[in-house]
């Protein structure tokens, strides 16, 4: 760095406050690259250190997490993470957010989250082979609520339908910290469908750029910097940095580039996603360590006079760059052509270590490309603890009486049709899911589960599962044990299928982190995560931080979105949620305890979440995900559902909806409970706990396994033809009954 | 079980066709038939016993569900193959694009919920005298899966031979209640007057593998391939 005297700066103020840039970051900028920048270069600088692109805020803490294990083949910094399987099996998978878009035009801007994450994945050379959300919406009964929910689903549903992938999972939840500043996270998944894993470092000096797909507008206009910063009454002025998605575009794109990657002839690969071509050109080239040169003049455009800034700033989507080996640019092309796609030679690798830019003959950028991507600013920031979270910690739940017996059923009603937990087919009847015809465990259940079609018809299919978990009432309430809970939540609706969790991507939703107990809160949730994920053996592989979450100055609640993916060696032994007929005995591996804070219930009874989260003991958690797991593959359970909001009863209830069963509770069973208060057993959200089925004739077998295992479980009842029923408590209802209050829950509210 | 005959299929691929690849797995993987992937801009339909026409979004669906593929370079010759008797079947997208080609009555517009619909339906089968129902029973209840923004059927003139596939509930019974997307008389799929031009909006190849739960979309490739069968001898 050069010593840069202040005094002699013209700093402009007001373009700085304008591109989120501070005075230091200013002053930095200078040093690094020995000149004041352009207009065009202050403009890259804009976008390339926003946190969105370069986790100025969270770099610090992300590299606490682990990151290798033996199915990890491509680890964080790629556009996506990649597990290998063995026998020349490997899948991508990575989340992103698209929640500032959301909040201001909720149809493009969940339309376009998912199409982001998409190329992140094909970007690879892998197939997209399933999409999952995670949706956080405001209180449903405010009518923006769910405008801004519908459009988002409807958003959602455009992409992955038309781009034929199938949606198989996702969650949503809504609270009304939500209410302006809505969540989107959208999870991919592909299988590499090349050789050798595309990446994006650039190399061979003399090798042709190509860029590919759709023409550059003016769309998306800095939504990398309006991501990285808060919403305001404003914000709506910020309609054009959303970008518009186009899935015939992409889907024609996903074909082929795999085709054109499968000539071996490209070199690397990037997706102007976020940043557009001031992101992948700093990228590849600093990645690299090669410098890169294009001509805007070449760039297919669908607008006319676009400036300097406008073509290096756009995000219009569905475009990628290319590295291609010298001499093999006419091969590619003609593949494009094919699809009738646009494919450009817009430059060339060089070794100077330079982004270097010419518009009409004049050079209108020369940075060195690290100045953009590696030596961006990192904060540690102030870090405090919230005073909610001390008052909280000395909640007292006696302080709040037991229900009554007859308070049970009255209950369960209102919890089986509340927002966070009925049905939501309204929203998943929307998304194909089960188009690519790999689609075992349809989204309803723990977890999504596709299969991996077998080349070889004599040998077992593999079978992915994949969940996405992150309950964000906990992670507010205790940002340490709430963060473990969801990558334990995440491992054990993967582990319900039968599949071994091997590996996370995490969206980091969060508010500012200049405050000093939003910082806290990020910091506590990602050891919390770390912690977790080293002991469950399942590494980050990669994924994405959300900041600024807020609105007029208020944060949303800290929300970290765990994506585990577990792998399956033969999938058809997987089982899912459901009961699968009567009679069968109804087990509860794990232990219950007195735990009724942060449940949904006391949400339900008072609006307001609080109390302590219940407590996660790491080896009671992987004894009795291990033991479920062990004993799917022994083919001796016919259903595994993961116990988690709303408790018990609600667990058992969804266990029944599917095939129309229901279920006894045993006398011996609330016996044995009798020390807990009733709240706590039938409503508390203690953890590590999964509600499975058994044949009569099996029982033994999966008692004495368990007993092995030291893995503790109880006896509930059985399953019943189509009554719900617990004798002692005076409860018996059909199940056709409850049913109709969850499955009908949604709809009724959105028609309002 | 029957050792099927190797019948010849030609599954037609348009920008924007996501359910081929599906298609393929199953006529060949499934039920080891032959299978030439067709781009849509040939000019020519190589020797072949039966046209596929798979889902998806046509050119983004964008003006009209199947209105843009309706014309792309394959549409002709296939329509010369159909009038001369050959075997084409056109599922959801791929029904779409047959009554944009005037190969099939009628037409589909969007469901009457206004949106997407992904889901498991009953449907009976009205007619089980044709060459792609052959294998099921009369009347008999199957289940597909459907998967459509634009699956309300629409016709004023059609005999009721022709009517092949209705949603209907579990037990039979054809209503309103019943109807996904509202399209006239519950209809899922139906054939042209000669009985060689099937289209449908539910998805038969996503039901035919046990491991999917699914087998009732098996017996529709099986019924064209014992036809076929029957055309040899």
């Amino acid at each position: 760095m050069i010593t840069v005297n202040k005094e002699n700066l013209t700093i402009d103020e007001n373009l700085l406050k304008r591109l989120k840039l501070t005075k230091d970051e200013y002053f930095r900028i200078v040093k690094l690259i020995g000149k004041e920048p352009n207009e065009v270069e202050i403009h890259m600088f804009s976008v390339m250190w926003s946190e969105h692109c370069c986790y100025k805020n969270s770099k610090v803490l992300l590299k606490e997490f682990p990151i290798k294990n033996k199915f990890v083949a491509v680890g964080p910094g790629e556009n996506a993470g990649v597990v290998d399987l063995g026998d020349g099996c490997k899948v991508a998978f990575k989340i992103e957010s698209h929640n500032r878009p959301t909040a201001v035009e909720p149809f493009q801007g969940a339309t376009t989250g998912v199409g982001g994450i998409l190329r992140d994945i094909f970007t690879m050379g892998a197939r997209p082979i399933a999409v999952l959300d995670s949706l956080r919406f405001g209180d449903l009964k405010i009518p923006r609520s769910r405008y801004l929910f519908a459009g988002a689903v409807n958003g959602i549903a455009h992409y992955g339908n038309c781009t034929g992938i199938p949606n198989i999972g996702g969650e949503a939840y809504f609270y009304p910290t939500y209410n302006e500043n809505p969540l989107v996270n959208a999870m991919a998944v592909g299988i590499i469908e090349t050789n050798e894993i595309i990446k994006s470092a650039a190399s061979g000096t003399g090798n042709p750029v190509l860029y590919v797909g759709s023409k550059t507008g003016r769309d998306g206009l800095g939504g990398a910097s309006f991501a990285s910063s808060g919403l305001t009454e404003k914000s709506h002025e910020d309609r054009p940095a959303v970008q518009v998605g186009d899935p015939f575009t992409e889907k024609i794109l996903i074909e082929a580039c795999l085709e054109a990657f499968k000539t071996g002839y490209i070199v690397s690969a990037q997706d102007m996603g976020a940043a557009g071509l001031t992101c992948s050109t700093s990228e590849m080239a600093a990645k690299g360590n090669t410098g890169i040169e294009i001509d805007l003049d070449k760039v297919p455009i669908r607008t006319e006079n676009l400036t300097p800034v406008e073509y290096m700033l756009s995000e219009s989507q569905e475009r990628m760059l290319f590295v291609v080996k010298k001499g093999f640019e006419e091969k590619i092309s003609e593949i494009f052509k094919k699809w009738g796609l646009d494919s450009v030679e817009i430059g060339q690798i060089t070794d100077t270590g330079k982004v270097t830019v010419r518009h009409k003959n004049k050079v209108v950028v020369d940075i060195n490309a690290g100045a953009l991507v590696s030596d961006t600013p990192i904060y540690v920031r102030d870090s405090k603890v919230p005073d909610y979270y001390i008052k909280n910690k000395s909640f007292n739940y006696n302080s709040i009486s037991d229900l009554k017996k007859e308070e049970l059923l009255p209950i369960l009603k209102d919890l089986l049709s509340s927002p966070n937990i009925c049905s939501k087919k309204w929203i998943y009847s929307r998304y194909d899911h089960q188009v690519q015809t790999n689609t075992i465990i349809k989204p309803g259940g723990s977890a999504g589960l596709i299969r991996l079609k077998s080349k070889d018809k004599n040998k077992k299919e593999k079978g992915i599962a994949v969940s996405l978990d992150g309950n964000s009432a906990y992670v507010y309430l205790d940002p340490y044990s709430g963060s473990k809970i969801a990558v334990c939540e995440a491992a054990r609706n993967v582990s319900c299928t039968g599949a071994l969790p091997i590996a996370i991507t995490d969206n980091l939703n969060f508010g500012n982190p200049e405050k000093p107990e939003i910082y806290w809160q990020l910091s506590e949730s990602v050891r919390g995560i770390k912690d977790a994920c080293l002991k469950l053996d399942t590494p980050v592989t990669g994924g994405n931080v959300s900041l600024y979450n807020e609105s007029n100055g208020i944060d949303i609640w800290p929300t970290p979105v765990i994506g585990m993916i577990g792998y399956m060696e033969d999938v058809c032994k997987s089982v899912n949620h459901s009961f699968k007929r009567a009679g069968d005995t109804i087990l509860l591996i794990g232990t219950n305890k007195d735990e009724i804070g942060a449940s949904e219930y006391f949400y339900l009874k008072s609006r307001k979440v609080q109390g302590i989260v219940p407590e996660i003991d790491m080896d009671l958690e992987i004894n009795v995900q291990s033991s479920v797991r062990s004993l799917i593959n022994k083919e001796l359970l016919k259903s595994a559902h993961d116990c988690s909001v709303g408790g018990l009863l609600v667990t058992l209830c969804e266990c029944t909806f599917e095939n129309n069963l229901g279920f006894d509770v045993y006398d011996e069973f609330l016996n044995l409970n009798s020390k807990l208060r009733l709240d706590s057993l039938f409503f508390g959200e203690t953890q590590s706990r999964v509600v499975v089925s058994i044949e009569q004739n099996k029982l033994k077998e999966v008692e004495q396994h368990l007993s092995k295992a030291n893995c503790p479980y109880q006896i509930i009842g059985k399953t019943t033809e189509d009554k719900i029923i617990c004798s002692n408590l005076n409860f018996k209802i059909d199940v056709s009954e409850l049913k109709n209050h969850w499955l009908e829950a949604l709809p009724r509210i959105l028609s309002r | 079980m029957l050792k099927l005959n190797c019948m010849k299929f030609s599954v037609i691929i348009f920008p924007g066709s996501n359910c081929d690849e599906d298609c393929i797995h199953v006529l060949k993987n499934v039920l080891g038939q032959e299978v030439n992937k067709v781009f849509h801009t040939e000019e020519k339909l190589l020797k072949t016993d039966c046209v596929v026409i798979p889902g998806g979004f046509s050119y983004g669906d964008y003006l009209r569900s199947g209105a843009i593929a309706r014309f792309s370079n394959i549409i002709n010759p296939i329509i010369d193959f159909a009038n001369k008797g050959g075997l084409v079947i056109g599922t959801c997208n791929g029904f779409q694009i047959l009554c944009e080609a005037g190969l099939l009555p009628g037409a589909l517009t969007t469901n009457k919920s206004l949106s997407f619909i992904c889901d498991e339906v009953y449907l009976k089968i009205s007619n089980s005298k044709t060459k792609f129902t052959s294998e099921y029973r009369n009347n008999e209840i199957i289940r597909l899966p459907i998967a459509h923004g634009d699956g309300r059927y629409i016709t004023k003139d059609l005999n009721k031979e022709q009517i092949i596939f209705q949603y209907c509930s579990k037990d039979g019974i054809i209503n309103d209640n019943f109807n996904p997307n509202g399209s006239t008389e519950n209809i899922a799929g139906i054939i042209n007057k000669k009985g060689n031009v099937l289209g449908m909006m539910p998805h038969p190849e996503r039901a035919c593998e046990s491991i999917l739960g699914n087998e009732d979309g098996k017996k529709l490739f099986a019924s064209l391939i014992s036809s076929s069968i029957a055309l040899v001898h």
